[in-house]
């Protein structure tokens, strides 16, 4: 973890203009995340947490400030193919197979016939979808669309994951298993994560680092170096060091709302 | 995560056989009332046929020597049918489902009429429905065709180019309130002048009606995906050709589909409104036109039922295609 960071965000600012006037989502954002960490993005809802990430995946433009992904601008990142990125929803195309929907992203990007296949049978077996590649998505479970929908965004093989919420609308059982496994797909793909989310115990089990922001405007209250081993069995979250974490993060958040 | 395979399975058992179900359901329950509601409606057609031709069964009547009151036919020219049959109940009643010319015919006579024009004559001779209702069906389905083309092109245009949004919307919506009964003859005449006639100015009146579903069902169906799923293209760097093809167009399929239907039944009633003006002697319109020109009611009934037949079966077509296409898809549960 002593590499140049992947992504270097340096006073970063985003003012959307609106009817009731300017709305500052991002002020003086600095923030290095370095290859293979895992980095969670917590706070109420207006901090600004989705719109880092989508200022990270060249889907708005920074009014301000300096950003640069894998080295890149932004823009160039995304037409680079640099990251995948998962959406709260699954938002599969309900016209095609899970099999054509991950097959989508390497369609664009043209792959050979060969390399699609090849590639579509590797990540379903990754997110443990294999066998359902005929299924359309409505004869699949919430969590496994969710899983499908990280699959098509591992299927190009991007360095970078951004994850906006992906479980968020996934009850706290199925929420627990995805988490796990996750973390296991992140050990064994070695990807740069960002993660956002509303769920302190979500976030602590899964960083290596934990971003805590305040909203109005959106800035980051503080970041927290997690001391727990990247080997993380469910029950980690009973320990003292966990409870320890997610503390901090609690009262990084109150800390920022009182700031507001 | 193998416990999670059976449960998908069995989601999917429930889905087909949940279907099969609907589908018997909706055939054993769903007929007994449409049955109802079509008995319902020939009675009250039969019923609607005493006072209707009341006038004209007394005058029978009162002409082949039997009674009527009131006698003088000065006195009966200003009552209505209803009081003419209730002073005449025997006459109107035994009257009313026998004459040439009523002016409300009966279920019986439409239907034996409709069947003498289906099966009574030769497909290709002027006397046959059939025969009609391709001259008709042919200029539809032209126009039809047309005006689909032009619709879904015109939608392209309007989602891709804000010029076109704004500048063409307004004048589909303009072209569609002006009344056709009003610019079918100056087509037809414009195009004459020309030396268009027959086939393609009938089709140009079936375009001009068929393609504003078009237009607006397709609008709504290329912008109908969300702001998410246009995201999740631009991550991947997609262009707006590939943004098209693999997202907008197989999600306007629903829109397109619905449009069509519409589409077909107003082109078909301009290909009927076009046949009217020429005087032409072929088509459905013909028949209504000539039936109305000799007081033909059966003829007119006849052709009118030809038509919704016509219809009818033309917007199963497409229903079924509709069905077809969106199986294939996935997208029907």
């Amino acid at each position: 973890m002593t590499a140049s960071p992947v992504i270097r965000a340096k006073g970063l600012n985003l003012t959307f203009q609106t009817n009731d006037g300017p709305v500052h989502a991002l002020k003086d954002v600095d923030l290095d995340v370095s290859k293979g960490e895992f980095v969670s993005f917590i706070g109420p809802s207006g901090c600004g947490k989705t719109t880092f990430l989508r200022c990270v995946a060249g889907l708005e433009t920074p009014t301000g400030g300096e950003l640069s992904v894998d080295g890149m601008s932004p823009e160039e990142a995304r037409k680079a193919r640099a990251y995948g990125y998962v959406f709260q929803a699954a938002g599969l195309y309900p016209w095609r197979t899970i099999g054509g929907n991950i097959r989508l992203p390497l369609e664009i990007m043209g792959y050979s016939r060969e390399e699609k296949a090849e590639r579509v049978k590797n990540t379903l077996e990754l997110v443990d979808l294999a066998g359902f590649e005929k299924k359309f998505p409505w004869q699949l479970s919430g969590g496994m669309q969710q899983r499908a929908s990280i699959a098509r965004a591992l299927s190009f093989d991007a360095p970078i994951l951004l994850m906006d919420e992906p479980f968020g609308a996934l009850d706290e059982i199925v929420r627990d298993r995805l988490n796990e496994e996750l973390l296991a797909l992140w050990a064994r793909t070695e990807k740069t994560m960002l993660f956002v989310t509303h769920s302190i115990p979500e976030a602590v089990y899964l960083s290596t680092k934990i971003v805590v922001m305040s909203p109005r405007p959106g800035r980051i209250s503080d970041v927290i170096e997690s001391p727990l081993p990247r080997e993380r069995p469910l029950d980690i979250r009973d320990s003292r060091e966990f409870i320890e974490v997610a503390h901090r993060v609690r009262e990084g958040l109150r800390a920022g709302m009182e700031a507001a | 995560m193998s416990d999670t395979a059976p449960i998908a399975a069995q989601g999917a058992g429930v889905g087909r056989s949940g279907r099969v179900a609907l589908w018997a359901r909706s055939l054993g329950g769903g007929l007994a009332p449409v049955l109802t509601v079509v008995a319902a409606l020939v009675a009250l057609w039969y019923l609607a046929c005493i006072p209707m031709n009341a006038s004209q069964s007394v005058l029978d009547a009162s002409r082949a020597g039997i009674e009527v009151t009131p006698a003088s036919p000065s006195d009966r020219r200003g009552m209505s049918g209803t009081a003419l049959a209730l002073q005449n109940p025997g006459v109107a009643l035994s009257n009313a489902y026998v004459q040439d010319r009523p002016k409300l015919p009966a279920p019986h006579q439409v239907a034996a009429e409709l069947w003498t024009g289906l099966a009574g004559a030769a497909p290709t001779s002027p006397r046959s429905l059939i025969y009609h209702g391709w001259v008709t069906l042919s200029a539809t389905g032209l126009g039809f065709a047309i005006g689909t083309v032009m619709g879904i092109l015109l939608a392209v245009g309007i989602v891709h180019s804000r010029v076109m949004d704004m500048s063409v919307m307004p004048w589909a919506i303009i072209s569609q309130t002006i009344p056709i009964i009003a610019i079918a003859p100056m087509i037809i005449v414009v195009l004459y002048s020309v030396g268009i006639q027959g086939l393609v100015p009938k089709a140009i009146i079936s375009a001009y009606l068929s393609f504003f579903p078009v237009v607006v069902g397709m609008v709504k169906g290329l912008r109908s995906p969300d702001a998410m799923q246009i995201d999740l293209l631009r991550t991947y760097g997609a262009s707006r050709g590939e943004m098209f093809w693999k997202l907008r167009l197989p999600s306007s399929m629903p829109y397109l589909f619905a449009s069509l239907k519409i589409g077909f039944a107003a082109s078909l009633v301009g290909a009927i409104v076009g046949e009217l003006p020429t005087g032409a002697t072929a088509g459905l319109g013909a028949r209504l036109l000539a039936g109305s020109y000799y007081g033909q009611t059966i003829q007119i009934w006849s052709a009118l039922f030809a038509a919704a037949i016509l219809a009818a079966l033309s917007v199963g077509v497409i229903g079924a295609l509709e069905r077809g296409l969106l199986a294939r898809m996935g997208m029907r549960r």
